[in-house]
């Protein structure tokens, strides 16, 4: 049985506002699930609901209203435990006025490297990232990419057990989100887990063993991404061609997408056989008969989409 | 090397990368042109007016240091989350915060004595007078370091909770009335009432007591200081900075950093 490397448990996280912090706004809401061992486990949600949150939580830059989480075995609280992550900011900022060597070797002293180690990764940090030739600069004249190549090197740079990225692939071009794709699958071979979050569904779909879809806080699905779209309803797609002017087939004609003679139908599964027939019938002929992939997107829209139209009949019903 | 002297080294070399010690050509300038000046205009007095205006100067400079850049350590890490990656190493917050003082303390340092050579520089250029000056100008400077160093652990204090420009104002605001603690303590007026004057009096022992390291007047008169309040300077800067970074270090651990 795998072990978890991630436990979270009801975790909850309330930010106070308005005068004297009287009002609170839930960021987090009972959040509860694990990441397993050597698993690259994608994060999804639209902005706010709650990834970066979560993320910050376990690396112990804010702390939760209620609930628990460990990693590795070991508490957030516990300080040890960063020894064993590591962890890329959102949108990642550094020391402008040190060059990525120099910012690498500094993050690395804080994991009692020896200074021949340090050297020996950072140039190794550097070369994986593609930054060999830019390791002098100072970090001040680097382009929002190459800050973010930075950041997934000090990530990486101690060899920790657990990987946690937040959006690293926002501001790369085709080329870098390659290379980061690259980097987590690598990091996968070597048996790290990988938690991260990302907008870009097809990265998810690509990488991950398992992603959780978080929106408006709360948690609304976690699976295999293949698992998970199967969780919505399967359409399939019937190609036929037809010339004629059958009455009982106008509700179907009038669903389908017309191209000269030739018709493109979307039927769910349960009601395929029953279509099929009635167009068997009218005398169209059948070209060919497919089943429409659902993808990680149209369940990803389909849950904010849901979460949107709650939100707004709460509103209603309170006025 | 400890975390705590990793993050200090760095804040240095955050100091002399942002060229904060370039605040010595100001010095150097402001040394030789009141050389030139006291020559001319000060007879037999040179060596009092050059020590006078060379400690205010590392005074004044040392303090504007002091000031903004100790005000800017949390809050600069915080504005830019620099500090969000470096918090997710085996870092306490704690050890990041007393780094970030020191780093400037070393940076107030190396800038202090680099003055203060300057001073003894220009010193032994003019003419000497009967008490000679340089032991106590020494302590002197000292002193204005130990003020400093509490300073900074104000503005680091203040830093950790409020805005930048609060934070200013309230570490200008606490210095300024640190230097007039005796006269807050000795205060009585027929108008004002026995309750305020008792809070004042109790305010003067909680406010830091700036005008216990001002000892100026005695070095420009090249009069010894005593080693008793060298030794009691020491103990009460050491004491009471532990006690506002321990302040500081209480607030910082409890933040959010959104």
């Amino acid at each position: 049985m795998a072990t978890a490397a991630i436990e979270i448990e009801n975790l909850t996280k309330d930010y106070p506002f308005g005068f004297l912090h009287l009002k609170k706004k839930t960021s987090l809401e009972e959040l509860t699930m694990s990441v397993e061992e050597g698993e690259v486990f994608g994060f999804l949600g639209p902005n706010g609901a709650g990834k970066s949150t979560t993320i910050k939580l376990l690396v112990g830059l804010i702390y939760p209203t209620a609930g628990t989480a460990r990693i590795l075995g070991k508490s957030i609280s516990d300080i040890s435990m960063h020894a064993d992550i590591g962890y890329l900011p959102e949108q990642p900022y550094f020391y402008d006025y040190l060059t990525a060597a120099e910012l690498l070797d500094y993050f690395a002293r804080f994991h009692n490297l020896p200074a021949r180690e340090r050297k020996l990764r950072v140039d190794a940090m550097l070369k994986k990232v593609g930054l060999e030739t830019a390791r002098k600069i100072q970090l001040r004249k680097y382009s929002k990419g190459m800050l973010q190549r930075v950041g997934l090197a000090q990530a990486i740079l101690h060899d920790p057990k657990v990987v946690i990225l937040d959006e690293p692939m926002s501001g790369l071009d085709p080329v870098g989100r390659r290379e980061v794709r690259d980097i987590i699958l690598e990091l996968k071979q070597a048996g790290k887990t990988v938690l991260f979050s990302t907008h870009i569904l097809s990265d998810a779909e690509m990488l991950c063993d398992r992603v959780g879809v978080i929106v408006g806080g709360k948690l609304r699905g976690v699976g295999a991404p293949d698992e998970i779209v199967r969780m919505k309803a399967q359409a399939m797609e019937v190609m036929f061609e037809y010339d004629g002017g059958a009455a009982e087939l106008q509700c179907l004609l009038s669903k389908s997408t017309q191209t000269g003679k030739r018709y493109r139908l979307q039927v769910p599964e349960a009601e395929l056989y029953a279509a099929l027939q009635q167009l068997g019938h009218a005398g169209a002929r059948i070209l060919s008969v497919t089943q429409v992939k659902a993808t990680l997107e149209e369940y990803f829209m389909h849950l904010v989409a849901a979460d949107r139209a709650q939100a707004a009949a709460v509103e209603v019903s309170g006025k | 090397m400890s975390r705590v002297g990793i993050v200090a080294l760095n804040t240095f070399r955050e100091a002399v990368r942002d060229r904060v010690l370039y605040n010595l050509v100001f010095f150097a300038l402001v040394m030789i042109a009141a050389s030139i000046l006291v020559g001319q205009i000060s007879i037999g007095i040179e060596q009092m007016v050059i020590v006078t205006l060379g400690l205010s100067a590392i005074s004044v400079i040392g303090l504007l240091i002091a000031v903004f850049i100790g005000v800017s350590l949390v809050s600069k890490e915080m504005e830019k989350r620099t500090l969000y990656a470096l918090l997710a190493k085996p870092v306490r917050r704690w050890e990041f915060l007393l780094g970030k003082f020191g780093g400037l303390v070393l940076t107030l340092t190396v800038n202090t004595t680099a003055m203060a050579v300057g001073l003894f520089l220009v010193l032994s250029l003019v003419r000497r007078s009967e008490n000679p000056v340089a032991g106590p100008v020494l302590v002197a400077v000292y002193f204005i370091l130990l003020k400093l160093a509490l300073v900074v652990a104000l503005a680091l204090l203040f830093s950790c909770y409020t805005t930048p420009l609060l934070s200013i104002l309230c570490t200008a605001g606490l210095y300024v009335a640190g230097l007039f603690v005796t006269e807050m303590r000795n205060f009585q007026s027929e108008t004002m009432s026995r309750a305020m004057q008792s809070l004042l009096h109790g305010f003067s022992y909680i406010l830091p007591n700036f005008e216990n390291f001002d000892v100026m007047a005695l070095a420009a008169h090249g009069r010894a200081i005593p080693s008793g309040l060298i030794a009691l300077n020491t103990a009460y800067a050491l004491l009471y900075c532990a006690i506002v970074l321990a302040g500081a270090a209480t607030i910082f651990a409890r933040r959010n950093l959104k």
